[in-house]
C-alpha cells in the first residue's frame, strides 16, 4: 500500500529558532496521527508545513494525488496546492473564525466549498449543504444563520462540516478540542470518530490534550522544542513512555 | 497462533534519577489454535506486564512476541493496528470509551471497524447484551454512567463481538454474579471451540480449572536480583 502522506526531513526555522526539525513519517489512508507537545514545541509549525500554509526551509512533504500519484506538495505550483486544499485536503482550526466565512450564512459556508470545486446548481447545494449539517447535528432550521449567531461548538461543528463536504482524504486539524467546554468536547470527538471510520479519512490531529488523542488517534508523536522526541502507538507511547519528556507529560495530567 | 521468545522487559524512570526497573527476562509462552493458558503468580509477578507486552501495549526490551506471525516486538504501528483490527483481542480490566456513545455500538465498534454492515453488528451485539444480562433499556445510554459490574459487562460483550482468532483476557469474571460468570466462561469455550487461542488471568480458581488447558507461573520470568 502506498501512504498518503510521505514526509521527508522536514524543517522550518524562525531566523536563528527551530520551528521544527528533521521530521519524518509516513501516513496511510484512514490512518490517524496525533501530534502532542507543550506550547512552542513546533506542532502548530509543523502542521502548517504540512498543509502548505508555511514553506518547509528543507525536506519534502508527498501526497499520493488521485490523478498523477504521489507529488512533492513543496515544490508543485501554487495553484495545484491551492487545488488540493480544496479538494483531497482539508484544515480545521483551532478557533472556528479563522476557518468560517463569518458575514456568510452556515449553508453558505458550506455551499462555497462545493461551489470552489465545480457545482453550480444551487437546489443541489443547498440539499448537500442541509444534509451536513444533520451530520454535524445542527438543525437545518438554522442554515440561513450567519456562524456568528452560533455558539462556540457549532461554529466549530460548522466549520467541520464545510471542511468534509467535498469528500477530502487528508484532514489537518490544530486543536479541534481545545476551548470547547467538556461536554462539547465529547460529542465532537464521537462526531470525528464516526466521519474518519464511515469515510477511511487519514487526519492529523495537533492538541496539547491526551485524553483527546487517546481516544482519537491510532498513533502518537510527541514534540519537543521542534524535535520529534517520541513516535509509536498511541497507548504504548502513552503506558509505556520511553522517552523522559514524554513520561513527565504523561504523568503530569490531572487524574479526574 | 501465540509465540513468545525469550522476552524481557524493563522500565525506565527518566525523571526519577533514571532508575531502571528490571520487571521480566525470558519470557517464553507458545499458544496454538483452540488452546487457553492461564497466567498466575503473585499479585506484582507481571501477569498484565506480559499480557500488555502480547498486546502492544509495552514496549518489549528484547525477544520476539508472534502473534498470527506478526512480531509485535518489532512491528510498525500499523502492522499492530491491523493485528489488532482483526486477529489479537484484549479484554481488560478497565472500560475505556468516547463519553456520550451508546452501549451497544461501544459493542458493536470492533465488528464496525472490520467492515460488518451496521444492522448485522448491532444485532450481535444486542445479543451478546442480552446474554450478559444488561437490561434493554441500558443500551442506549453511555456506558460511563454504568456500575462497575455492569461496565466490566460491557467490556467482556465488546471483546467477544467479533470472532478474533487470539484473545487476551485479563480478569473477565471478577466482580461478576454466579449468572454473569456461567456466561462468559461460556463465551470463552465457545471461542476456543471456534479455535481461539487464548491467554487469561483469572483469580476465581475454579473459573480456572473449567477453562484453562494448562498454567503457566510468571514468577519465573521474573529478573534474578543481584543478592
Amino acid at each position: 500500500m502506498t501512504p498518503l502522506l510521505q514526509v521527508k526531513d522536514v524543517a522550518k526555522m524562525y531566523g536563528a529558532r527551530i520551528g521544527c526539525t528533521d521530521v519524518s513519517f509516513d501516513l496511510y489512508p484512514g490512518e490517524v496521527m496525533g501530534i502532542v507537545g507543550e506550547s512552542g514545541s513546533g506542532k502548530s509549525t509543523l502542521l502548517n508545513c504540512l498543509a502548505g500554509h508555511l514553506a518547509p526551509d528543507r525536506g519534502e512533504v508527498v501526497f499520493d494525488t488521485r490523478a498523477d500519484g504521489p507529488v512533492d506538495t513543496v515544490t508543485m505550483s501554487e495553484p495545484a496546492r491551492r487545488m488540493l486544499g480544496r479538494t483531497d485536503w482539508a484544515f480545521v482550526h483551532q478557533h472556528a473564525r479563522d476557518g468560517l466565512r463569518m458575514s456568510v450564512s452556515a449553508g453558505g459556508n458550506i455551499g462555497e466549498r462545493l461551489m470552489a470545486v465545480g457545482d453550480r446548481h444551487y437546489g443541489d447545494i443547498r440539499a448537500r449543504a442541509a444534509d451536513w449539517l444533520g451530520r454535524v447535528e445542527i438543525s437545518d432550521a438554522r442554515i440561513d444563520d450567519r456562524p456568528s449567531a452560533f455558539s462556540g461548538g457549532m461554529q466549530q461543528r460548522l466549520q467541520i462540516a464545510r471542511n468534509l463536504v467535498t469528500g477530502p482524504r487528508l484532514v489537518f486539524m490544530d486543536e479541534p478540542t481545545g476551548g470547547l467546554d467538556v461536554s462539547v468536547q465529547a460529542r465532537l470527538l464521537d462526531l470525528l470518530r464516526g466521519l474518519v471510520r464511515e469515510m477511511g479519512l487519514s487526519a492529523i490531529i495537533v492538541t496539547h490534550d491526551l485524553a483527546v488523542v487517546r481516544l482519537l488517534a491510532d498513533r502518537l508523536m510527541v514534540m519537543k522544542d521542534g524535535h520529534v522526541v517520541e513516535t509509536g502507538l498511541t497507548d504504548q507511547v502513552l503506558d509505556d513512555p520511553q522517552h523522559g519528556y514524554t513520561q513527565l507529560l504523561v504523568s503530569s495530567v490531572l487524574q479526574v | 497462533m501465540i509465540e513468545l521468545q525469550n522476552v524481557s522487559k524493563s522500565f525506565t524512570l527518566h525523571n526519577q534519577g533514571s532508575a531502571v526497573i528490571p520487571v521480566m527476562e525470558g519470557a517464553t509462552l507458545s499458544v496454538k489454535p483452540g488452546e487457553c493458558v492461564g497466567l498466575v503468580g503473585a499479585s506484582g509477578a507481571g501477569k498484565s506486564t506480559l499480557m500488555r507486552l502480547i498486546y502492544g501495549n509495552y514496549l518489549a526490551a528484547s525477544g520476539s512476541i508472534l502473534v498470527g506471525g506478526v512480531d509485535v516486538a518489532k512491528a510498525e504501528p500499523r502492522e499492530i493496528l491491523a493485528l489488532r483490527r482483526k486477529t489479537l483481542g484484549y479484554v481488560s480490566q478497565f472500560l475505556r470509551v468516547v463519553p456520550r456513545v451508546p452501549a451497544l455500538d461501544v459493542v458493536a465498534e470492533p465488528l464496525l471497524s472490520v467492515g460488518t454492515p451496521i444492522e448485522e453488528a448491532r444485532e450481535k451485539a444486542a445479543t451478546l447484551l442480552a446474554g450478559l444480562n444488561i437490561p434493554e433499556r441500558l443500551w442506549s445510554l453511555s456506558p460511563t454512567t454504568f456500575s462497575g459490574g455492569e461496565q466490566q459487562r460491557v467490556n467482556i460483550a465488546r471483546g467477544f463481538a467479533y470472532d478474533y482468532p487470539a484473545l487476551l483476557l485479563d480478569e473477565p469474571t471478577a466482580s461478576l454474579d454466579a449468572q454473569n460468570r456461567a456466561t462468559v466462561l461460556d463465551l470463552i469455550e465457545g471461542a476456543k471451540a471456534r479455535g481461539a487461542a487464548i491467554v487469561g488471568i483469572f483469580h476465581d480458581e475454579a473459573a480456572r480449572e473449567q477453562v484453562c488447558d494448562r498454567f503457566v507461573d510468571v514468577s519465573g520470568f521474573s529478573p534474578k536480583v543481584a543478592a
